[in-house]
């Protein structure tokens, strides 16, 4: 101690960086815009009495589905990633597989046109449910990434409600499914898809959809908690959902499957979803079928939503 | 010093700890790797305070202990006077916390970037706005506002991290490593940047790799290793650890450099060395000593000095004195350069 006191004029040597204000200054030449300035700083600082009160669960959660949107503003191309394949696969199912397929629903044994349009009445809502549950999956990609980086740590120090990054992307997916879903819809309608529930049917199937979209994303939410990487992520959902949706009802009616099958395929909530879907936009809907589906949702929240909000409490 | 504000403004009718970290034996284990092991901290409030380390020592795991962000498995630790177990919520609220890689949303603007913190802290859509813009001019960003994130450089990357931090003022903020892979001018911006915070009172919690960084900023430096504290105090008190500091004369004429080293000798009563240098000479003095009387007598011997300077050991020695081994790990070779440059 004694020598820091004893020497100041002489201390030079390993105290020879130059005061940073000075310097920061005279190297600053033709960035002006990037000039800081303590004064500048300091006036900036916001007296701690003039704090406001941290976001609630909901403004909290509201402002990370803002947050989420702005994304789908910023990298549009992650929508057209998710839906492409879906608009092929409405293509290629009616106009190739079509004839042969509505030959089978209609239980006429005749192919062609009539058939295709026979087919694709059965076959949009069905399609239309694949593609937002493989939406869903990019809820659990985007929280991991999000995960492996800075942000989460930032986020987590704030005195915020913690679950609200979960339920506000939830939230702002909602919006990413809301646009897939219509643009499946849209290519629907052109290929010849004329449901007899109306705009009203289609759109109470759609609310369908939207809620228990909702419900089946803590399940990926919970998976990217439990995965170390993106890729893992990714292939444990894939193959999740791949028997979820192909032993299911959406492609061919379940009477046409196996009677050992038949049952395993009914229970399979993708199917259960499909059917209520279905009847909402014929406009015959059934409660027990409307009922089941809201069953389903309520135990994948149960069980999914504490799992997930624990394990992202608990992450490191 | 007076009552906290903080707790003033909640009516609590506590006494506020003098000291803004208080942790004795923090340990966290990631499967067999101990990275912390038994950290005691005890750092006062006000001031900058520098853990120094190399990378792989424990600095971040410690700090996001201590920022509620990951459960110690033995230990205590109170920031702010609150504990971490039982009351993050409440340090959450006093603390900002800039990690070592950007906490910042690459996709977003820097904007929406300090509208999303603004939003999250409790402001409304238009004061996080303006809080917004009003940080992103005094940090020299107002031109990029509207670019996404991924397109700053690393300059301006943490100059908005650290924006992000003073959304509202905390009373004690956490700096991982805030110079790491920036540019010298950069660095010496985000230097002046820390020192405005605290001459506001902020209390600040600052990790290095460089020694240089928290010998210039810190006011007192716990040096870090293999996830313990291996030795702590002012930067002074370190350095003195290792010994007193080195006098480094050059004379200006080689011819005179035997005489000089003579009245050296005498003067500083201890062994002088000559240099490979033909004209230059150095001497480690005494604890205590002081350099003046030394540059007066070769004054009085006519002797022309042409160089004269007494430097304390750098931290460099430090480090090497405590621990057996340089402080630099393999990775920082590449930043290395840049320091060592802007020192020259
Ligand atoms: N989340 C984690 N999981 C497993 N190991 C970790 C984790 N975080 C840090 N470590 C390990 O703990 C040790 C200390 O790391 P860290 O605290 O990041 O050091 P520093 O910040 O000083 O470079 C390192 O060996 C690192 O690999
Ligand atoms: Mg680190």
């Amino acid at each position: 101690m004694s020598q820091n006191t004893d020497t100041p004029p002489l201390s030079q040597e390993h105290r020879d960086l130059p005061t940073s204000g000075a310097k920061a200054g005279a190297a600053g030449s033709g960035a002006a815009a990037e000039q800081v300035s303590a004064a500048g700083i300091s006036a900036v600082l916001l007296p701690t009495d003039q704090r406001p009160t941290p976001s609630g669960a909901l403004s909290g959660s509201v402002t990370f589905g803002w947050r989420a949107m702005l994304k789908i503003k910023h990298i549009p191309m992650q929508l057209f990633d998710v839906t492409i394949f879906p608009i092929m696969m409405t293509v290629m199912f009616t106009l190739i597989f079509g004839g042969a397929m509505g030959a089978v629903v209609s239980g006429s044994g005749e192919t062609g046109g009539a058939a295709i349009t026979e087919y694709v009445q059965f076959f949009i809502p069905g399609i239309f449910v694949q593609t937002l549950i493989m939406i869903t999956m990019y809820t659990g990609l985007t929280l991991n990434k999000d995960i492996s980086k800075g942000i989460f740590d930032r986020f987590r120090s704030l005195p915020t409600w913690r679950p609200a990054q979960l339920v506000g992307a939830l939230l702002g997916d909602q919006v990413r499914y809301t646009l897939a879903g219509t643009i499946i819809l849209t290519v629907g309608f052109i290929v010849g898809f004329r449901p007899d529930g109306g705009v009203s049917g289609v759109l109470a199937g759609f609310a369908l959809l939207l809620v228990f979209s909702f419900c089946l994303s803590w399940v990926w939410t919970m998976v990217s908690l439990l995965m170390p990487t993106e890729e893992a992520v990714m292939g444990v959902s894939m193959t999740l959902i791949f028997p979820l949706t192909f032993a299911s009802n959406i492609f061919v009616p379940t009477a046409t499957m196996p009677g050992w099958l038949q049952p395993v395929v009914d229970a399979n909530p993708v199917s259960v979803l499909v059917t209520a879907v279905r009847e909402l936009m014929d406009g015959t809907y059934d409660a027990a079928s409307i009922g089941l589906v809201a069953l389903y949702c309520l135990v994948l929240v149960a069980v999914f939503a504490p799992i997930s909000m624990y394990l992202y409490n608990r992450k490191s | 010093m007076t009552l906290d504000p903080i707790l003033l403004r909640r009516g609590i009718p506590v006494s506020p700890s003098p000291y803004a970290v208080e942790a004795h034996g923090l340990v966290k284990t990631f499967g067999d790797n101990t990275a912390v092991d038994g950290v005691d901290l005890s750092i006062p409030r006000g001031g900058i305070y520098g853990v120094l380390g190399p990378n792989g020592a424990g600095k971040t795991t410690t700090i996001r202990m201590l920022a509620t962000l990951l459960r110690p498995d033995a230990g205590e630790a109170r920031v702010l006077g609150y504990d971490v177990y039982t009351e993050p919520k409440t340090i959450r609220e006093n603390i900002a916390l800039t990690g070592q890689f950007a906490s910042l949303d690459e996709d977003l603007t820097g904007i929406e970037n300090l509208i999303l913190l603004g939003r999250l802290l409790g402001f409304s859509k238009q004061q996080a706005r303006k809080r917004g813009r009003d940080l992103l001019e005094a940090f020299g960003l107002a031109e990029a506002a509207d670019r996404q994130v991924k397109k700053y450089s690393g300059g301006m990357r943490r100059r908005l991290d650290i924006a992000g931090s003073l959304v509202v003022t905390p009373e004690l903020m956490f700096l991982d490593e805030p110079t790491t892979g920036i540019d010298p001018r950069s660095r010496n911006q985000v230097w002046d940047i820390i020192r405005t915070l605290v001459a506001g009172g902020t209390t600040i919690l600052l990790t290095t790799q460089y020694l240089e960084e928290a010998d210039q900023l810190a006011d007192r430096i716990a040096v870090i290793d293999h996830g313990r504290v291996i030795a702590e105090g002012t930067p002074g008190q370190l350095k003195s650890q290792v010994g007193a500091g080195a006098l480094k004369v050059r004379v200006a004429d080689p011819v005179q450099r035997e005489e000089a080293a003579a009245v050296l000798e005498r003067a500083v009563g201890g062994v002088v060395v000559r240099e490979k240098d033909s004209a230059a000479l150095s001497a480690r003095l005494g604890e205590g000593a002081s350099a003046s009387p030394s540059l007066a007598a070769l004054e009085e011997a006519g002797i022309l000095v042409e160089t004269f300077s007494f430097g304390q050991p750098s931290l460099d020695e430090v480090f090497l004195a405590l621990t057996g081994k340089p402080a630099e790990s393999e990775e920082n070779d590449d930043a290395e350069p840049e320091i060592a440059e802007a020192a020259r």
